[in-house]
């Protein structure tokens, strides 16, 4: 897995509640069994028309966040379906990290595995954010996981706070394999293998 | 202090705690299907790793798989995913019920038919409506795609504990209102994500008075309100279920008196403590219909379209946006709401008793003109029983049409489409924007709400229109 420290990019907002996984990613592109090519496909039925050119009233489309590298948006953002191909589309489109008042959990986990960076704010901070996105054109900030801090760079800096699990946070930071962690507590698995109630299972 | 249902079983899961605080949780039964597991099977060979517990892991074929020429999958790479799951079952050792199978099915309603899912274990799938098998006292969530290459690789999950809400569904229920009513209820109540970061146990006298299918329905769409997991105490009726028929990975004579003995000390204590509770008079639920693009956006059929400022939990931005793609108008009895497709199936709703519902309603009577109306059994088996009791003919003779199983037009990954400003009345668990095909318009409903909206061509209120 890539590690996560600090990036530092362009902003681009989603003024949606509640984003669902299907919208990330529409069904059709789940057929695929590769673990790339997605990006082109995110947020599809929204950035396309009927006619397969860009929609112009979708707010990713606009000139301004062409480019951008951290999604802002609002709460609840990839709820609906576990499909991780929504992770994997957000991060081969260029972003590094979401920020959002709520994520639902199965996302949330899914962005963890593969060091795309969910970042929750309070809704008062996520509005300062959209605001100044609004008023200040081409404003970057900076997701510095460690300190576990956003700032945005205006003239005057402006910095938010963020919890983070702390091993979460150390799995990002490191990008460890968390397979390769788990089965060093093969001991363990096995112990516990050899106590567990094998009557559940009729062989 | 006493435990909850959820904690017995998680603590009876925890291999080790590890630094940090995360648990490593032990999974007793993986359920595989072919959309969420090409990578994660890959991710294994690259990294020259095993899976550790093949007999643990079940797979089947279910949301590309056509429901008419089932075994002609003439979408080129929908035949190629369903041909990389029969490669990765055949050449890590995992027990595949594919399309030529009698047990071959959606994933969901396999695992209980097959007595894969049981009381007390821990039941995971590359598949957000993994909650359904909650319904056993089991506690069943959904996982991506590298958490499903972590379970094959190593039999477990690093879990952060979640809360336990309880949910108390008081009263009984009036005729014709069913559980997926109390569970649109709910997410109406709650919003999408109220329950996040939490399991949900589901309980009080109506819940108890539920079938195991009807149960399931309940725990499936708890992930619509944002819990992973939902669950159900389990009693004499799941015992009952368990025991009804011929489940092959269901414990035999003794063994299985001895599950029932331990089953039964699985309810929650009565002095346990839950993080939320919330209770709702279950008598005081009508037939409830999604009018939006979220679950959450849902009234009783007696209601109106609401005022874009009048939802509570959603900006007026988000309602406005959905009404413009739904093509409604605030004020609009939903009765009067016209529909142009009804679609019976689902992990939600697919079940047998889910049919014979939809049946009752449809028997001697015919689908409303222009109306096209799909009856999608959920598995195999349960497309048998349907034949079985001569459910088919009744639904042929109304005018729908009586398909093979699958996940079908709950997501169109198959060919069963709404193609664009369709609007139909569903029995699945999801309204989002194009779900069902681009631009097409979903209304949730229960299985008997869809039958009648089928007959009349737009919704009814059931209580009412089910004496006649």
């Amino acid at each position: 897995m890539d590690s996560f420290k600090s990036h530092r990019g362009l902003i681009a907002l989603l003024d949606r509640a509640n984003v669902d996984t299907d919208q990330i990613i529409p069904k059709q592109f789940l057929k695929s069994i590769a673990r790339t090519g997605f990006g082109g496909s995110l947020f599809y039925d929204w950035r396309f028309l009927p006619d397969g050119k860009p929609n112009p009233q979708f707010e990713l489309n606009t000139p301004r966040f062409k480019g951008a590298s951290i999604l802002v948006t609002r709460n609840n953002f990839g709820c609906g379906s576990s499909r991780e191909h929504a992770v994997w589309a957000i991060q081969q489109f260029g972003f590094k990290a979401v920020i959002a008042v709520s994520f639902a959990d199965i996302f949330r986990n899914n962005s963890g595995k593969n060091g795309l960076l969910t970042v929750e704010l309070e809704e008062p901070e996520v509005e300062e954010i959209f605001q100044m996105v609004q008023r200040y054109k081409g404003l970057e900030a900076t997701v510095n996981l460690d300190e576990q801090r956003v700032t945005l760079h205006l003239p005057e800096e402006i910095s938010f706070h963020f919890e983070m699990d702390a091993s979460v946070k150390e799995h990002l930071i490191r990008g460890l394999d968390a397979i390769g962690l788990t089965l060093k507590e093969e001991n363990q698995i096995a112990a516990f293998e050899s106590r567990h109630d094998p009557q559940w299972f009729a062989r | 202090m006493g435990k909850t249902l959820f904690e017995k079983i998680w603590d009876r899961h925890v291999v080790t705690t590890l630094p940090g605080g995360m648990a490593l949780l032990y999974i007793d039964r993986h359920l595989v299907h072919e959309v969420t597991s090409p990578q994660a099977f890959e991710g294994l060979r690259l990294t020259k790793r095993k899976v550790r517990r093949p007999e643990l892991t079940i797979a089947t074929m279910d949301h590309n798989v056509p429901t008419e020429d089932r075994l002609n999958i003439k979408d080129p790479i929908s035949r190629a995913q369903i041909e990389a799951l029969e490669k990765n079952c055949r050449e890590f050792g995992i027990t595949l019920y594919d399309l030529k199978s009698d047990n071959q099915g959606i994933v969901h309603i396999i695992g209980p038919e097959l007595g894969l899912t049981l009381p007390g274990t821990t039941v995971v799938c590359g598949d957000s409506h993994t909650s359904t098998h909650g319904a056993f006292g089991t506690l069943a969530f959904g996982i991506g795609t590298s958490e499903v290459e972590h379970v094959l690789a190593t039999q477990t999950l690093t879990q952060k504990k979640p809360l336990v809400f309880k949910v108390e569904f008081t009263g009984q229920l009036q005729p014709f209102v069913t559980a997926k009513d109390m569970i649109l209820k709910l997410i109406g109540a709650i919003g999408t994500a109220g329950g996040t970061g939490y399991v949900f146990e589901y309980g009080g006298k109506a819940v108890q008075n539920l079938s195991m299918e009807a149960r399931m329905t309940i725990c499936n769409m708890s992930i619509e309100a944002g819990a992973r997991a939902g669950m159900i105490a389990p009693d004499d009726i799941t015992y009952e279920y368990i025991a009804s028929k011929e489940r092959p990975f269901v414990p035999k004579g003794e063994d299985f008196e001895k599950s029932v003995a331990f089953w039964r000390t699985l309810p929650s204590d009565p002095d346990a403590h839950f993080s939320r509770s919330l209770s709702i008079d279950a008598s005081q639920i009508g037939p409830q219909v999604t009018w939006g693009t979220n679950p959450g956006m849902v009234v009783d059929v007696t209601d109106r379209i609401p005022q874009p400022d009048q939802v509570p939990g959603c900006s007026r931005k988000d309602v406005e946006q959905a009404l413009a793609y739904m093509g409604l108008t605030p004020g609009t009895p939903i009765t009067q709401i016209k529909i142009d497709t009804v679609f019976i199936g689902s992990c939600t709703n697919a079940r047998i008793e889910d049919l014979r519902s939809a049946a009752r309603i449809l028997k001697d009577r015919k689908v409303a003109a222009g109306v096209r109306v799909l009856v999608v059994p959920g598995s195999e088996q349960v497309r048998a029983q349907a034949e079985a009791e001569r459910l088919h003919e009744i639904f042929k003779a109304a005018g729908c049409e009586w398909r093979y199983s699958g996940c079908s037009m709950c997501l169109g990954m198959n060919p069963d489409q709404l193609k664009p400003q369709e609007r139909c009345a569903s029995t699945s668990n999801r309204n989002f924007e194009g779900r069902q095909g681009k631009g097409g318009r979903t209304h949730l409903v229960s299985p008997e709400m869809a039958a009648a909206a089928a007959v009349e061509g737009h919704f009814v209120d059931i209580r009412a229109w089910g004496k006649k």
